[in-house]
C-alpha cells in the first residue's frame, strides 16, 4: 500500500488527532502531573503551594505514616512474591501440561483455568471471602473430618495475607498459562526431537532448551505481575477492606494510596492529595526500577 | 516432519500412562476453579436458612425469589444498563480512534510518526491508576463527577495503546494491491479506510475489543472514585453496595454475584478460544 499513499505527514497526523487527544489529556498528562503535585501542598483544591520534599519527608518520617508506608510497601513485595512462586510456576506447569501434544482434553483445560481471569476480581473476592468463613463452610468441612479447617483466615493477621494473594493467584493464573503456552509453542519442534534424539530425558529438554527459549517471556510475566500487584486493590477491598484488615495486616500500596489520596482517612477524612501523589510517585520510580532492568536483561535476544 | 509424526505415534500408548500426574494436577485445579462457582449458583436459589444446611449441594426446594427480588428492585437493572452504555461506547470508540490511528501509522513512516508510535504504546505498561488524583480533580472541572460519561474518555485512554499496536501490525500487513485497486478507482485514503480496510481487519478489531471488554467491565477503580450517586452507579459498584445491604443473606448476596458473573462467563464459554487469544494479545506480541 505504498505507491499512490505517499502523501505528507500533515495528513497523516489529521488521523492521528483522536487518538493523540485522549491519550494525552487521560492518560499522559495526569501522569505526568500527579508525580508534579507531589512537589505541592494538597489539602484543598485552589491553594496549593510548593513545598518541594515536604511530602516524601513526611511520608518517611512522620511515625504513623512512615509505619503504615513500610508495611504496605512489604505487604506489597511478600503479595508480589507470592504471585511469583505460586500464580507464575503454576503457569509454567500448566503450560508444559497443556503443550504436550499426546495429552487429551487439553481445550477443556484450558478453558476452565482462564474462566477466573474473565471475572470481575470483586466478584470473585466476595465469593472467597464466603466460602472461606468458617460460620457456613464450618459443619461441611466437620463432616469431613477437616473440621479444623474451619477458622477465621481472613481475621487473622498471620494468614490473611497469604490469603488473599492466593485468590488473587487462583484469578490470575490463566494469563502466565496462556503465554507459557504461546512461548512453548513457539519453540521449533525440531529443536525438541534434535534433543530427543540425542537422549534428552523430558527434564533435561524442559531446562536446557525450553527454559532458556522461553526467558523472554518470563521477563514479560515477571513485569506485568510486578507493574499489576503495585496496584493491587479489588481483592483487599472486596476479601478485607480499604484499611487492610485485619489490623492493617493486608494493607497494600495501592489501598494506602486509595484512603490517603483519594477518600481521606480517619481522623480528618480528606484526602491529602500531596502525599497521595508522593506514594503515586514512588511507585512510578519502583515500577520503573524494576521493569526497565528486566526489559533490557529479557528482552534483548529478540532484537 | 514425517518421521516425527511416526515416533509419536509409536510413544503414544508409553507416554498415555505417563500423563495420569498431570491429569490429577488439572483435575484437581479444575475442581478448585469450579467448585467456588458451583457453589455460587446453587446456594442462589436457596432461601436464608437452607444455605447452611447442605452449602455443597443443590437446594431441595428450588427458590427462585432471591432473583425476583433482586431484579424487581429497579437499581440492579439501573447499574447493569450504566455499565452496558459505559462499556459498548467506550469499546467502539477505541476501535474507531484505534483504526484511524493504526492507518495513519502504517502508512506514515518517518522519524516523527515512529516516535508518536512508542509513545502511544508505552501506554500499555503505564497504570494508569497512578495517575487518579489528578483525574478525579479533572473530572471534577469538567463537572462529570457522579456521571458516567466521566468513565469513558479514561477508559478510551486506557484502550488506545493496545488498539493502535495491534491494528497498526495488522494493517501494515494487508497486501498493497487491495488498496492500489481502491486509488485506480479513484477512491480517497478515507474512502479506502472505510471500504477496504474496516473490513478486512476485522479479527483484529474482535481481539482489540475482547481484550478491551474485560477490564473496562470489570473496572471497579475508577466507578469507586468517581461516583457516589445511585442512579450513575455501573454494576461492580452497584454490587458493593448490595453486598452490604444483604449481607444477613447470603442467598440474596449469592443471587447478585451470579447475575453479575453470569454475562461475561457466558460470553466467555461460548468463544473461549477467541477471549483467550485476545485477552493475551498484547503480551504475546509483545
Amino acid at each position: 500500500m505504498k505507491k499512490g499513499m505517499m502523501v505528507s505527514g500533515k495528513y497523516w497526523l489529521f488521523y492521528l488527532v483522536p487518538a493523540l487527544f485522549f491519550y494525552v489529556v487521560f492518560m499522559a498528562y495526569p501522569l505526568l502531573d500527579s508525580l508534579k503535585l507531589s512537589f505541592f501542598s494538597g489539602n484543598t483544591i485552589g491553594s496549593r503551594t510548593f513545598v518541594g520534599f515536604d511530602n516524601f519527608i513526611t511520608l518517611f518520617t512522620d511515625p504513623d505514616k512512615s509505619t503504615r508506608y513500610w508495611e504496605a510497601f512489604i505487604h506489597t513485595c511478600i503479595f508480589f512474591v507470592i504471585h511469583m512462586l505460586v500464580q507464575n510456576s503454576l503457569g509454567i506447569l500448566f503450560a508444559v501440561i497443556l503443550t504436550d501434544r499426546t495429552m487429551q482434553h487439553r481445550d477443556m483445560y484450558r478453558t476452565i483455568i482462564f474462566i477466573p481471569t474473565t471475572l470481575a476480581v470483586l466478584i470473585t473476592g466476595y465469593l472467597w471471602k464466603l466460602m472461606l468463613n468458617p460460620v457456613w463452610s464450618g459443619a461441611m468441612l466437620e463432616k469431613i473430618g477437616l473440621g479444623f479447617l474451619a477458622q477465621p483466615w481472613l481475621g487473622n493477621e498471620k494468614t490473611a495475607l497469604p490469603l488473599v494473594a492466593l485468590v488473587s493467584c487462583w484469578q490470575w493464573v490463566g494469563i502466565p498459562t496462556m503465554m507459557f503456552t504461546a512461548a512453548f509453542q513457539n519453540i521449533p519442534a525440531e529443536l525438541i526431537e534434535a534433543g530427543r534424539m540425542e537422549g534428552a530425558s523430558s527434564w533435561d529438554l524442559f531446562r536446557k532448551i525450553k527454559v532458556p527459549m522461553i526467558m523472554p517471556v518470563v521477563g514479560m510475566i515477571a513485569i506485568l505481575t510486578f507493574v499489576n500487584n503495585f496496584n493491587a486493590f479489588d481483592v483487599v477491598f472486596a476479601m478485607e477492606n480499604v484499611n487492610g484488615a485485619p489490623a492493617y495486616s493486608t494493607d497494600l500500596i495501592g489501598t494506602l494510596f486509595y484512603r490517603v489520596g483519594i477518600a481521606g482517612q480517619h481522623p480528618v477524612g480528606i484526602p491529602d492529595t500531596g502525599l497521595g501523589a508522593a506514594i503515586a510517585t514512588i511507585t512510578f520510580i519502583v515500577l520503573c526500577a524494576g521493569v526497565l532492568p528486566t526489559l533490557r536483561k529479557t528482552q534483548t535476544k529478540e532484537a | 516432519m514425517h518421521t516425527g509424526k511416526k515416533y509419536e505415534k509409536k510413544g503414544s500408548i508409553i507416554r498415555a500412562n505417563r500423563h495420569i500426574g498431570s491429569h490429577i494436577a488439572l483435575i484437581f485445579w479444575s475442581f478448585l476453579v469450579i467448585f467456588p462457582l458451583w457453589v455460587m449458583i446453587i446456594n442462589s436459589f436457596k432461601d436464608r436458612l437452607s444455605i447452611y444446611e447442605n452449602p455443597y449441594w443443590l437446594p431441595k426446594k428450588w427458590n427462585f425469589l432471591n432473583y425476583a427480588s433482586i431484579l424487581h428492585d429497579g437499581d440492579f437493572l439501573n447499574y447493569f444498563k450504566n455499565s452496558f452504555v459505559v462499556v459498548i461506547s467506550s469499546l467502539l470508540l477505541v476501535l474507531l480512534i484505534g483504526a484511524l490511528a493504526g492507518y495513519a501509522f502504517a502508512n506514515w513512516r518517518g522519524r516523527i510518526s515512529h516516535a508518536l508510535f512508542l509513545f502511544m504504546i508505552a501506554g500499555m505498561m503505564l497504570p494508569i491508576k497512578i495517575a487518579s488524583i489528578r483525574l478525579l480533580e479533572m473530572v471534577r472541572a469538567f463537572g462529570l463527577l457522579n456521571t458516567v460519561f466521566s468513565l469513558i474518555p479514561i477508559y478510551i485512554a486506557m484502550g488506545i495503546p493496545i488498539a493502535v499496536f495491534v491494528l497498526t501490525e495488522f494493517i501494515r500487513e494487508i497486501p498493497a494491491e487491495l488498496t492500489e485497486a481502491g486509488v485506480m478507482d479513484g477512491a480517497g485514503r478515507f474512502c479506502i479506510f472505510r471500504m477496504i480496510i474496516i473490513p478486512l481487519i476485522r479479527p483484529a478489531l474482535a481481539t482489540v475489543g475482547i481484550y478491551n471488554l474485560v477490564p473496562f467491565w470489570n473496572d471497579l477503580w475508577f466507578p469507586l472514585i468517581f461516583i457516589t450517586d445511585e442512579k450513575s452507579k455501573t454494576l461492580l459498584l452497584g454490587v458493593t453496595r448490595l453486598f452490604g445491604q444483604y449481607q444477613t443473606d447470603w442467598s440474596k448476596v449469592l443471587a447478585v454475584l451470579t447475575l453479575s458473573a453470569i454475562p461475561v462467563m457466558i460470553m466467555y464459554l461460548a468463544m473461549s478460544k477467541q477471549f483467550i487469544a485476545g485477552l493475551t494479545a498484547g503480551a504475546v506480541k509483545g
